[in-house]
This record gives C-alpha cells, sequence and structure tokens, in this order.
C-alpha cells in the first residue's frame, strides 16, 4: 500500500519545526506503524537525510514510551492501543496521515517527535510511593487486602506513563496521570499513612510544572491506552480537599 | 586467572547468613563520603539505587530510556516465583533450590542459587509493602499461579503486568530518594566507557543522548545493571534499546564474561512476518495449556489450516513427548519446532512457523471457557495479526528471549574487576544452561534489594580513607577521548548500508548458528562470517548527523559494533562446549532420540572469557562447579 506522511521535523527545543511531505510506497498493510517509521528512516539516511526522532522502546504496548499524534489523535485512531501496537491496516491504501510530537506547554519538544515527559519523574518524585525503607516490610500475609480493593488499585496502577492524557487534553492537563498513582496508593492499606501529604505535594508539584488544570472534558480516558478511568480525578479531588480540611 | 567464587563457609542453608555475619560494615557518617554509580534503572538497577540512597551513600542513577520506569523489567508478563507456601503444597526454599539447579541443568552455583531461593520470601514482603497489587483471593490473601518445570504454585502476578508492577515499586521507591537528594537522576545518558583507575572500576564516561554530550562520572564503586544482550538477534522478545555494550565495554576493560552463548529462545512469540519486522512479541507460555502445537504433514503445504484434515496433521510435541505434550518445556519445545520448519513443514508466508491451534480446546471446553482463560492474549494476537483466533490457530515461531550468560561474578555479585559489580540479568550468576519461568523478575529484584546492598558496603568499607575520586584523573581523559574517537569513526565511514542492516545480518547469522542448535562446522564458519560482517561495517557502514546532538543512529551504531563482537564470543563459547545443556543445543551431543547429552566429567564448568585485545582469539577460564547437596541427574520429559 501507499501512504502519504505529513511528519513533524523540528531540529531542537528552541528551533521552529514544520510539516515536511513523504511518501511511501509498497508497504505491506501488516506493518506496525513504528516499523513504517523504521522504513521511512531507512530510505532517508541512504539518501543522506536525517532520520525522525521518535519515542520508543518496548513495542508492545507496555513501556510507554512511544506516543506520537496520528491525525490528531494520541496513538492514532484504535482504542485502548499505544502507537507501537497499531499497523498499516487501519489506514486506507493511498491515505494522507499527520504524525506530530505529543505536544503541550509541560512536554517541550526535543526533537521531531520526541518530546520531554521528565514532568511525570517529578510528580511520582513528590509523593508517588509508600516511604517504605529496604528490609522494613513485615510478612506479605500481616496485611490481608480484599481482592476488589486490589483489583481497583490495579486498574489504576496500570498507568503506563505514556502522556497521551495530557497530549490530548486542551488544557494540558496531568490530572488522569496524577490522580491515577494517588488513588494506586491511597485504596491500599500501605498507602494510607501518607494519604494526606501525598496527595498535596503532588498536587503542588503538577501545578508546578507547566500542566493546565482538568475542566472534566473526559478527553483522556478516551485516548488512554490503558483505559484508565476519570473517576479517579474526582476522587483525587476528594482526596486533595479532604486533606487541605483535615490536615494539621 | 584463577577464579575465586568466595562461597562463605557452612553448610549450604548457612552460607548467606554466615557471610552477612562477617561482611564489614560502613558506618552511617561514613557512607556519605562513599559514591556509587549504578548503571541501569530495571528491577536489579532500581532497587539497589533506592536501596543505598536509603542507607546514606551517594548515588548516581542512569538509564537510557527518558524515565527509569521504562527499563525492560517491564515487560514481563507471568509472575515472579518465591518459596512462601502459601498453598500448603509442600513447597519450601530448598525444593525452590532443587527445581531451580534442576531448571538450569546443574551450570548454576549451588549455593548462589539456594541463597536466590532464600530471599525470595522476603521480596514478596517487601513489594506489598511498597503497594504493588498482587493477585489476590476473596479472603483477601495472596494468590499464586503454577509455572513450567514445578510441581507446586509458587508464582506471585499481577494480572498479566506483573514486571510492569513489580518495576514500579522499585522506581517509586527510587524516585522517592530522587526526591529527597540521595539518589541523582541521569535519564537518557548511555554508558559508553568503564574507567579502570589502578586495578580498580573507578568510574564511567556516559553520552548525554538528548545533546550528544560526553560526561564522566567518578564514584568508589560501579554498578552495571543492564539487563541481557539477547537482542544481538535483532529479531527477539527484547525492547528496540537492549543492548549488551555496558557490560562488554566492562568486558574489554577487564571483566570476564561467562557463557555468552547460553541464551533462552523462547518457543511462543509471533513469527517473523516481513523483512520490516522489527520485533516478535512473546505470547504467554500459559497458552500451551489448552493450544495444541502441530504442522502438516506435507512438507510446502498450501491449504488453509482449518482444510487440512486430522490425519494429515503432525502433532509433533505429543508424538515426541508423550508424557509432556505440549507442556514440554521451553528448550525442547523450541528446539522441535525449529527441527520440523528446517524439515520443510513450516507454515505461514516465509514457512517459519507452526500451529497452536484451540480448535479441539473450543469444542471441548466451550468458546466461553477458552475466552476467560485466554481473552486478553487473543486480543492482543488480533491487535498485531488481524487474525481471529478463535476460528483459526495461531501461528507461533521460537524467539530469543534471555540471556542466561553473562558478566562473571563471584558470590558477592562482584565482577573479577574490584569494584565493578552486575546485577540481574548482566551477571550470569543463578540461572545456569536454562532459566526457569517466573525467576527472572526474582533474581534482578533480590540481587538489588537484598545481595548487594551486603555486599557492596563489605567493598565499599575499604575505602572510606580514599576521598573522592577525581575526573581529571588521566584514566578519565583516555577513557573520554576514546569514547569520543570511536563515535567519530562511526559518523566517519559515511558508507552505504545502514546500521540495522547490519544488526539483521548479524541476527540471522546467529539464529543459523549459535542459535537452537548449534555445530561445530556452523560455529567455525559463523565465527568467519561474523569477522567479515564486522570488517564490511568498519568500512560500510551509513550513520547520518553529528555527535553533538541527539542521534539514535549513532547510538544503534554503538550497539551493533559492540554486537559484532559479542556474536564472534557467543559461538567461541558454544564451540569450546563440546556437550549439550540446557538452552546449548550441539548436534553432535544428543542421544539416539535426539535429546540433550550433557557431560559433566569434562564440562562440570561456567565458561569464564577474557578479552584478548583487537587480534587474537578469547581467552577461557574455568569455574568447576561443585555440587555437595544435590548431584546431577539427566533431565526427561518422555
Amino acid at each position: 500500500m501507499k501512504l502519504n506522511l505529513k511528519v513533524w521535523r523540528q531540529k531542537d527545543r528552541n528551533s521552529q519545526g514544520q510539516l515536511v511531505d513523504y511518501t511511501l510506497d509498497h508497504l505491506n498493510p501488516h506493518m506496525s506503524f513504528l516499523e513504517m517509521m523504521d522504513t521511512l528512516n531507512e530510505t532517508l539516511i541512504l539518501n543522506g537525510e536525517e532520520p525522525v526522532e521518535f519515542d520508543h522502546d518496548c513495542r508492545e504496548g507496555i513501556c510507554g514510551q512511544c506516543g506520537m499524534m496520528i491525525n490528531g489523535i494520541a496513538h492514532g485512531p484504535l482504542e485502548n492501543t499505544t502507537t507501537c501496537q497499531l499497523h498499516l491496516r487501519s489506514f486506507q491504501d493511498n491515505e494522507t496521515i499527520f504524525i506530530e510530537p505529543f505536544r503541550s506547554a509541560a512536554f517541550p519538544v526535543k526533537r521531531d517527535l520526541r518530546v520531554d515527559r521528565s514532568a511525570f519523574d517529578r510528580i511520582i518524585s513528590s509523593g508517588g510511593f509508600v516511604s517504605t525503607n529496604t528490609g522494613q516490610a513485615p510478612d506479605a500475609h500481616s496485611l490481608p487486602i480484599s481482592h476488589q480493593l486490589t483489583e481497583e488499585a490495579f486498574d489504576a496502577a496500570a498507568c503506563i506513563g505514556c502522556g497521551a492524557c495530557v497530549a490530548t487534553c486542551k488544557n494540558g492537563s496531568a490530572a488522569l496521570f496524577t490522580s491515577a498513582k494517588i488513588n494506586h496508593l491511597v485504596l491500599l492499606p500501605q498507602g494510607k499513612e501518607e494519604r494526606q501529604e501525598r496527595v498535596i505535594n503532588m498536587v503542588q508539584q503538577m501545578d508546578a510544572e507547566a500542566f493546565g488544570h482538568c475542566s472534566n472534558t473526559e478527553a483522556c480516558e478516551v485516548e488512554c491506552p490503558q483505559g484508565i478511568s476519570v473517576l479517579n480525578i474526582a476522587r483525587m479531588n476528594y482526596e486533595y480537599n479532604r486533606a487541605l480540611i483535615t490536615r494539621k | 586467572m584463577k577464579l575465586d567464587a568466595k562461597i562463605p563457609a557452612g553448610s549450604l542453608e548457612h552460607k548467606w547468613d554466615n557471610f552477612k555475619k562477617k561482611a564489614k560494615l560502613v558506618n552511617p557518617a561514613n557512607r556519605k563520603k562513599l559514591d556509587v554509580i549504578v548503571v541501569g534503572t530495571g528491577l536489579a538497577g532500581s532497587s539497589i539505587a533506592a536501596s543505598l540512597g536509603e542507607m546514606g551513600y551517594n548515588v548516581k542513577s542512569f538509564c537510557f530510556q527518558d524515565s527509569p520506569r521504562r527499563a525492560h523489567s517491564v515487560a514481563a508478563q507471568g509472575g515472579v516465583n518465591a518459596a512462601k507456601n502459601y498453598k500448603n503444597d509442600g513447597d519450601s526454599v530448598y525444593r525452590m533450590f532443587v527445581d531451580t539447579l534442576k531448571g538450569g541443568d546443574f551450570r548454576a552455583r549451588e549455593a548462589n542459587v539456594y541463597r536466590m531461593a532464600e530471599c525470595s520470601l522476603n521480596l514478596i514482603d517487601q513489594a506489598v509493602a511498597q503497594g504493588v497489587p498482587f493477585g489476590r483471593e476473596y479472603g483477601g490473601y495472596l494468590n499464586n499461579r503454577s509455572f513450567g518445570g514445578v510441581q507446586v504454585s509458587r508464582t506471585f502476578y499481577a494480572r498479566g503486568q506483573t514486571g510492569q508492577q513489580l518495576l514500579l515499586g522499585a522506581y517509586q521507591a527510587l524516585m522517592r530518594q530522587v526526591g529527597k537528594g540521595a539518589v541523582q537522576l541521569f535519564a537518557r545518558h548511555e554508558m559508553l566507557d568503564l574507567v579502570v583507575i589502578d586495578g580498580k572500576a573507578r568510574g564511567i564516561i556516559v553520552r548525554n543522548l538528548d545533546n550528544g554530550e560526553i560526561e564522566r562520572h567518578a564514584a568508589h564503586a560501579v554498578v552495571l545493571a543492564t539487563g541481557g544482550y539477547g537482542k544481538i538477534y535483532y529479531l527477539s522478545t527484547l525492547a528496540m534499546g537492549c543492548n549488551g555494550s555496558a557490560i562488554w565495554r566492562a568486558h574489554k576493560k577487564g571483566a570476564l564474561m561467562a557463557s555468552p552463548s547460553w541464551i533462552q529462545i523462547h518457543p511462543t512469540s509471533l513469527p517473523q512476518s516481513g523483512d520490516y519486522q522489527s520485533k516478535l512479541t512473546l505470547m504467554s507460555e500459559s497458552l500451551r495449556n489448552d493450544g495444541r502445537i502441530w504442522v502438516p504433514t506435507k512438507a510446502d503445504e498450501t491449504r488453509e489450516a482449518n482444510t487440512i484434515p486430522e490425519d494429515e496433521r503432525d502433532y509433533y510435541l505429543e508424538r515426541r513427548y508423550p508424557a509432556f505434550g505440549n507442556l514440554a518445556p521451553r528448550d525442547i519445545s523450541s528446539r522441535a519446532a525449529k527441527e520440523r520448519i528446517d524439515a520443510g513443514f513450516g507454515i505461514g508466508p516465509l514457512k517459519n512457523a507452526v500451529y497452536l491451534d484451540f480448535a479441539k480446546a473450543i469444542k471441548e471446553q466451550g468458546h466461553d471457557k477458552i475466552k476467560e482463560k485466554y481473552g486478553n492474549l487473543f486480543d492482543m494476537y488480533r491487535k498485531i495479526t488481524g487474525v481471529d483466533a478463535y476460528k483459526e490457530p495461531m501461528m507461533i515461531s521460537p524467539s530469543a528471549h534471555f540471556s542466561m550468560g553473562g558478566l562473571w561474578v563471584d558470590y558477592e555479585l562482584m565482577t573479577t574487576l574490584p569494584g565493578l559489580f552486575a546485577l540481574g540479568e548482566a551477571n550470569f550468576a543463578d540461572h545456569g544452561a536454562n532459566r526457569l519461568g517466573a525467576n527472572s523478575l526474582l533474581q534482578a529484584s533480590v540481587d538489588g534489594y537484598f545481595i548487594a546492598p551486603y555486599t557492596i558496603a563489605n567493598y565499599l568499607s575499604g575505602d572510606i580513607h580514599t576521598g573522592k575520586i577525581s575526573t581529571d584523573h588521566p584514566e578519565f581523559a583516555r577513557a573520554h577521548e576514546a569514547v569520543e574517537g570511536s563515535l567519530q569513526q562511526l559518523i566517519g565511514i559515511n558508507g552505504s548500508k545502514t546500521v540495522d542492516y547490519y544488526h539483521k545480518t548479524l541476527g540471522k547469522i546467529l539464529y543459523d548458528y549459535c542459535g537452537l542448535a548449534r555445530h561445530a562446522a556452523g560455529l567455525e564458519l559463523a565465527i568467519q562470517e561474523i569477522r567479515k560482517l564486522r570488517e564490511d561495517f568498519y568500512k560500510n557502514v551509513k550513520v547520518p548527523g553529528n555527535l553533538s546532538s541527539m542521534n539514535s543512529e549513532l547510538e544503534k551504531a554503538g550497539r551493533v559494533a559492540d554486537y559484532l563482537e559479542i556474536g564472534e564470543l557467543m559461538c567461541f563459547d558454544a564451540l569450546t562446549r563440546n556437550e549439550s545443556c540446557g538452552a546449548h543445543f550441539r548436534e553432535e551431543y544428543q542421544t539416539e532420540d535426539g535429546e540433550a547429552l550433557r557431560n559433566d566429567s569434562e564440562y562440570q564448568f561456567i565458561s569464564a572469557w577474557e578479552w584478548p585485545g583487537m587480534q587474537g582469539e578469547p581467552i577461557l577460564h574455568k569455574e568447576e562447579l561443585t555440587f555437595e547437596v544435590l548431584q546431577p541427574i539427566v533431565r526427561s520429559y518422555k
């Protein structure tokens, strides 16, 4: 099959970027989207041009490193799918595809399609953990946790940190990412001890980065490869207000 | 060189306690005088960096990914083993030790294996305390699964994302220390050389992958937790960035490399469908509980699978291994598939796969039951292939997965270079010639949380008066220049073939001659082919861009340059081991019915290779293995 690509090219953080046209022919519809990008790069290199930089690693949907806006949709047209799990059979022959980075004020473009998502690491660093040192743990069975609670916590913990939620949000909000971690931990008894400081610190850090506020458009949930629910955001707001009222 | 594994005295079950009783300590006031570099942020790297940070050492943590959370431990699916005996089915540390040592075909150290089983108990406690949401029963207690090669249920799991959840636990512990300033994090930094001063590992040279800057970092000890090098085959279940460069460059600075040819080839991954393919996704082994594996009895069959009548199908695992059938162990199943494919019975457009068929299971148990058991895997299969496996059989094929080999380490996880430690998949230690399922997450975790914190302190106690290591030392300057020189060389070649071309060609050579089955003539040929390919690489590779900006082709070129050397050593390793054991199957050494033939009288040792310089052949050192508690026996699955 044949595809007409319009790919965002940008030399570095401070340069102006632009969409550049490329045409690829004789593509196999069973190719993954990133293998199509490999093919493009192979062609560019052999033509003496610089290849397109894009983020990727595991190529099985779990590491969270890949991510592109494909025709304006984070990770492309399929639901609950990362860019690496997308295949060309989801596109028409001779289709024109716009490929852009995960844009957001808090995710500056580093080069081409690669963005800086270190703000996520700083949010986790501000409180996304249980403060337990190696060697302090009691026997795992000293703390029974209901099946249902564990499954609920898991639903939130499944976040892969790809940033599709931020890229797709018109406000560039990281509310889904941040709330998923807050809820994973606050639902479990291990995480209850620090619930006040955690939610306050993480929300403060989120605000200190260039993320916008959540205005409940729920677009993030639609694009999330792991199907993380926006109910997490509501719970985060509850936790935050609770902490503000009850903290000493 | 005399290899001293430094196994502590005492009976097997007391060795680790005896080590800890006598290990030297560093008092808290002195710890802040000591710097440690940790390369890699997977389970082993994150857990040791966090643990050392908690203890008060100054830690620098490096990873090439854009966040520590992306390290490839994240992709492990099935679970993590621990001898908790929560199922009351007769499990114990000793039984887990036996299973692991046997599974590794008696090519691992008894003391290491026993310690891993022993520390597995604490790991589950640690992970639960961190908030890892392991699967639980309705009463609120932890649940377990069964896994291959054992008769008890000792595998803890978090849906099919156990690696992700364990890694996030370790990552969060690491980020907590980063927030406190105890650990400095360097994401998007790749280690390009090890700096050795007066015979001790004292630092590393790294490249900032975002801006191309070369940096020097000094420390009193360096920990490599950089994972495995199975990506050397190009097509593998591993992430695109997985590489052997950190351990290989340490090897070239003096650390011995142990049994590099022992690489596990997993039987159930998706087959290659074209030359463009970059990755072979793993399909969980659990599918073999209900799926039947077969190929047509006629070579070059062209009919659709569903139209091939029953009597023209060869259920070759059931035929060859009636006792275990489709649940034969990984090494056996992979080899049997290769045998059929090589004989011309492979299926699919490239004739490189076998069928995994659920028709019988669906007929007997019903569509809904199969969906309940494997629904997510069938969905994943459809996402990747576009095929509905409820209606047609899956196509699967073997794929490179895990490297049992790695840097040689003693009982303290220290390499032959003082001050250089190797943890997790980067070392060779615990799995012998074949790793059991759900033991890789375990090994990485216990190395980082429970073993290295003691053994690194034991080493660092000798450095409390050393003072800061300066990056102005001539050895830093020399390594820095060498790194720049080799990067410049790669860009300067400006040939006509891409880096991927070389990687794919090398992968094909290794799959053909140093993969599932090896023989002397093939290995000798492979060594010649790899040398030719390496020569061609340095004449004709094309690396675009420059040194001083982001350049992922340059990163790949450096990794492939190392693979072209590692591949040759793998072939030497396989060529000199005249026996079959675990993942290493030499066609000359098999029983009449095609099973592996181990040679304990001559090959009961670990091969540890010394780098000979760019000229000459690698130098073999042997660590003899002695078995005091469990005597080697023959593995049989008939």
